[in-house]
């Protein structure tokens, strides 16, 4: 305990994908870093660490939130959702489906937020899907394969999966 | 090669890498911790050019968990992939800001970050040089004091001292200034551009640590592992077999990947600390400004034409903004020169192409390895004379669009194998664009659509030796293991070579397990995975893997089935007869050796080894620039429709066109990534992207939140994509490369179909509505 207080580390309890998981954290890690360092969930990914790509996303309550933002003290008491948490997720179908996916660096944050998107909002027409997807950047596709991905989902209404 | 129809090839397979890539399990290079692991973080310049007076670090040793401190008198030497003058840790001065000038090593990444703020260093500052034009002026400030002092690594770089010349290449080809003197109708334009960055999802990161063996063993996201052994052995001492590189899969790389800058830094961090592992990890503003980014251009073209729109000669004079370091800029420099005139015939050529030191950040290859840039100021220069002359832009190109027979300006000569067909693709562009519905049209109030076009072609300027290997091993089942060290960059690589030997054994994609990793221990040596080769390269070399798995797998069938091994053929899991398909024996039974009833065994298991290397590539001559530095050109032809609105200058990317000739399409569907991606790349770049200079050279943007891209929903409504494929002989099933050609057209069309619709010569990027303003006020086109 004594060398945890020196370096203000804390023990805390992060609720992820349906799990309940210690971490040991300074008050000062992003929700990113618990994730990645505490917690072997590797899905988010490091892109800016400053909220401008979106390869961090998950979901906190439910909503889609860049994790590099979230301090993990600040969470300690919401469910959060990971890419881990989608396996099998028709959004991940659909990506691999529609040829959405090249590096696979940005396709868990993309996945993470489109998920949200679909089940928020099943019937989105073109202007609040690129209002959402603007927040996260896509280097290789050109963005086309992931619009078709997200339109043959809302088109097919697979949009439930909790 | 053949007439055969294929099973595979041509197909459009699922990439191998997209579910797991799906699932977020794919583990890149940062992805990996153990306890232990030490973490690096730099110290870099606040300046963009000055002398470093004194380095303190006495308050960054007080930060705990410091385990060492790195500076440039530890390594005191210059490194690069083709002049030696860039110090890994800058030493006596910096010339770039954000350039490495000490690495702290301590236990936890907060801790190494917090001691790189307590690092003091003081700085002489010295005179900038903030631009090419300024560089190239004769009393200029000098970047390198001593540009011609420094050691070549390959032979076709020439820096002069006393200027700011990292290299000039020259192509003289026929007799440009008589010619010139003669031609009925001439043009000469100037364009330029900044420098900006590849962005790739995935920052740079390494990890490297030193045995107790001596064995230097390095992890990486890089492009060239082969390279990494190269540079540690050639300027570090290291055995070359005493360097183990592992690179799994990459998060995007676009050529930024391809040099080598974290990993003898890593490896000096290493070194510090008693060898310990040590991974360091770019944050990304490092990896806009402190890694390499993409070269600059200052261009000036000059056409020479006949009244019916023959050319006759060109001159191009191509100033590449280096950056402090030549790196790769040396060799976009020559690639420049190489293809400087686009896929045109012209028989009288004469180009300068300079790679010019300044106090900005290095550049390095970027997909399309300089063509992007020269296809927008030959491209844009193509549609000025086509009005001044009043012939259709599309009509210009016909006319003078180069084609077998014809020779490329380092006069290699072109033949149907070595050149795709440039007037099919402009022909289906048409088509895709509707270019006969009219160029322009009145779209609404004060609203405008136009078309833009542009041709394009690249060689694939590889080193002449460059080469691939590959190595296949069966299982107990009768599938297939694939082991060849080309890189998965999201570019598909290790999918097309999975296809190329699913057709060769006849087998489905089920059976073919390829190695996605890369580790230079266990895979054949392969160049690097850039320059569109590896297809090309990496794929010949597995067919010839296949056809030596084929032979043994024969021999042994026919010694079991008692027949001659020419009667055999292969597909389906079997060896069989070939009159007779049923009667035959299946793989598994043989591939590891084939056991009779009673026990006795023949031949032992089936390993099929297999190489490519470049055939008949030359350096090029000093003077004239006469050689021939690549395999093959691919074409291609891109188009975009925009709507403008003719108030504020705002536009929208209606429709998107790439047509390519890149011989035998393996895969259609990661072709089409491809293309879109690259199309994405480039218009995005066109529309917005450069780096901003203050006037200390200090970079303004080094972010994503204001270094605009385009993003969703910002890409062309209609991507349309499709090939003309005109075969290669000598290519994997008749392949050529097509990896970068999505990006290199796409500024041009753009800048093409703006300059159209407002009728002003747009020859600036990016094409920002306020940079689109700027050119209107100006003179018209």
């Amino acid at each position: 305990m004594n060398s945890l207080s020196k370096t203000s580390k804390q023990l805390i309890q992060l609720h992820v994908n349906g799990e309940t998981h210690d971490a040991v954290v300074r008050s000062a890690d992003t929700l990113l870093i618990a994730l990645r360092e505490q917690l072997g969930l590797t899905g988010a990914k490091r892109g800016c660490e400053n909220g401008d790509c979106g390869a961090c996303s998950v979901l906190i309550n439910g909503k889609p939130s860049h994790s590099c933002l979230s301090l993990a003290v600040e969470v300690i008491d919401q469910p959060i959702t990971t890419i881990e948490g989608l396996m099998d997720s028709p959004v991940s179908k659909a990506f691999v489906d529609n040829w959405a996916i090249q590096c696979g660096y940005c396709t868990p944050g993309f996945i993470v937020n489109c998920h949200s998107l679909i089940t928020t909002h099943p019937d989105a027409n073109d202007e609040l899907i690129e209002e959402w997807l603007q927040s996260n950047i896509c280097r290789c596709t050109g963005y086309e394969e992931i619009r078709e991905a997200v339109h043959t989902l809302l088109a097919s209404g697979q949009t439930e999966n909790e | 090669m053949t007439n055969k129809v294929f099973t595979t090839v041509g197909k459009p397979e699922q990439r191998i890498d997209a579910v797991e890539k799906s699932t977020g399990k794919v583990r890149y290079v940062g992805d990996y911790s153990v306890p232990g692991l030490m973490h690096a973080k730099l110290v870099t310049s606040t300046q963009a050019h000055a002398k470093i007076t004194s380095i303190d670090t006495t308050e960054a040793w007080k930060v705990p968990g410091v385990r060492a401190i790195v500076t440039g008198e530890v390594f005191p030497y210059h490194i690069g992939p083709i002049l030696a003058d860039r110090p890994p840790l800058a030493f006596e001065k910096v010339r770039y800001y954000g350039e490495p000038v000490a690495i702290i090593v301590a236990d936890h990444e907060y801790q190494a970050k917090l001691a790189t703020t307590k690092v003091k260093v003081e700085y002489d500052p010295l005179p900038i040089v903030n631009s090419v034009q300024q560089a190239f002026q004769a009393d200029a400030p000098l970047v390198h004091e001593n540009a011609g002092s420094y050691t070549k690594i390959i032979s076709n770089v020439y820096p002069k001292t006393g200027t700011n010349i990292g290299s000039h290449i020259k192509i003289r080809k026929g007799n440009f200034e008589d010619e010139w003197e003669n031609c009925e109708e001439t043009i000469t334009a100037n364009y330029s551009f900044n420098l900006s960055d590849h962005v790739a999802l995935e920052t740079r990161s390494t990890r490297v640590e030193i045995n107790p063996r001596g064995k230097v063993i390095v992890h990486s996201c890089s492009q060239s592992p082969f390279t990494i052994k190269k540079v540690l052995n050639q300027f570090f001492n290291v055995e070359v077999g005493n360097v183990l590189v592992h690179i799994p899969m990459i998060g995007g790389a676009f050529g930024g990947k391809g040099t080598v800058q974290l990993e003898p830094l890593a490896y000096l961090a290493s070194k510090s600390v008693g060898g310990k592992l040590v991974k360091l990890e770019m944050d990304r503003e490092e990896d806009m400004i402190t890694s390499p980014c993409r070269v600059g251009l200052d261009a000036t073209v000059q056409l020479g034409a006949t009244k019916e729109g023959k050319l006759v000669a060109g001159k191009y004079t191509y100033l590449l903004d280096s950056g402090a370091y030549t790196d790769q800029a040396a060799g976009i420099t020559r690639a420049a020169a190489i293809d400087c005139t686009g896929p045109y015939d012209i028989p009288n050529v004469w180009c300068d192409s300079y790679c010019v030191y300044t106090n900005h950040p290095f550049a390095t290859s970027f997909r399309g390895y300089g063509h992007p840039e020269l296809t927008f100021a030959v491209e844009r220069t193509m549609d000025q004379l086509a009005k001044q002359l009043q012939i259709d832009p599309i009509q210009l190109r016909i006319i003078n669009g180069i084609k077998p027979g014809h020779t490329t300006p380092t006069q290699t000569v072109l033949t149907a194998n070595n050149i795709g067909d440039i007037e099919k693709c402009i022909n289906r562009a048409k088509e895709l664009i509707q270019w006969d519905e009219g160029q322009k049209m009145v779209s609404g109030k004060n609203k405008v659509r136009s078309k833009g076009i542009s041709m394009f072609w690249k060689t694939s300027t590889t080193a002449t030796n460059a080469e691939a290997g590959a190595i296949l091993t069966f299982e107990a089942d009768g599938s297939v293991n694939l082991n060849c060290a080309a890189i998965e960059l999201g570019q598909g690589t290790k999918t097309i070579l999975g296809q190329i030997l699913a057709e060769k054994l006849g087998m489905g994609m089920d059976k073919i397990h390829v190695t996605m990793e890369t580790n230079t221990q266990y895979d054949p040596h392969q160049w690097r995975t850039v320059a569109s080769s590896s297809t090309f390269l990496a794929g010949r070399a597995v067919i010839a893997a296949a056809d030596h798995a084929i032979t043994q797998l024969k021999k042994t069938a026919a010694t079991v089935l008692k027949c001659s091994p020419d009667d055999l053929d292969i597909g389906g899991g079997k060896v069989y007869l070939k009159p007779d398909p049923a009667f035959g024996v299946d793989i598994k039974e043989i591939a590891l050796g084939y056991t009779y009833p009673s026990g006795h065994s023949i031949d032992g298991q089936v390993v099929g080894i297999g190489k490519h290397i470049q055939r008949h590539l030359t350096p090029m001559d000093e003077e004239t620039g006469f050689g021939k530095p690549g395999p093959w050109w691919s074409v291609g032809v891109q188009a975009v429709e925009v709507e403008m609105d003719t108030r504020d200058f705002t536009y929208t990317i209606l429709k998107g066109v790439t047509v390519l000739d890149g011989g035998t399409i393996i895969n259609p569907k990661t072709a089409q990534q491809q293309m879109r991606g690259g199309m994405y790349m480039g218009l995005s770049y066109a529309t917005s992207e450069k780096f901003i200079f203050d006037e200390h050279g200090v970079v303004q943007n080094t972010g994503l939140r204001n270094y605009p891209m385009l993003r969703y929903g910002e890409q062309p409504a209609q991507y349309l994509v499709d090939f003309i494929e005109s075969p290669a002989a000598d290519g994997p099933f008749g392949a050529r490369g097509i990896g970068e050609y999505g990006v290199i057209g796409a500024p041009a069309c753009l800048a093409n179909s703006l300059s159209y619709a407002l009728d002003v010569a747009l020859n600036q990027l990016p094409l920002t509505p306020e940079s689109i303003w700027e050119a209107s006020r100006g003179s018209e086109e």
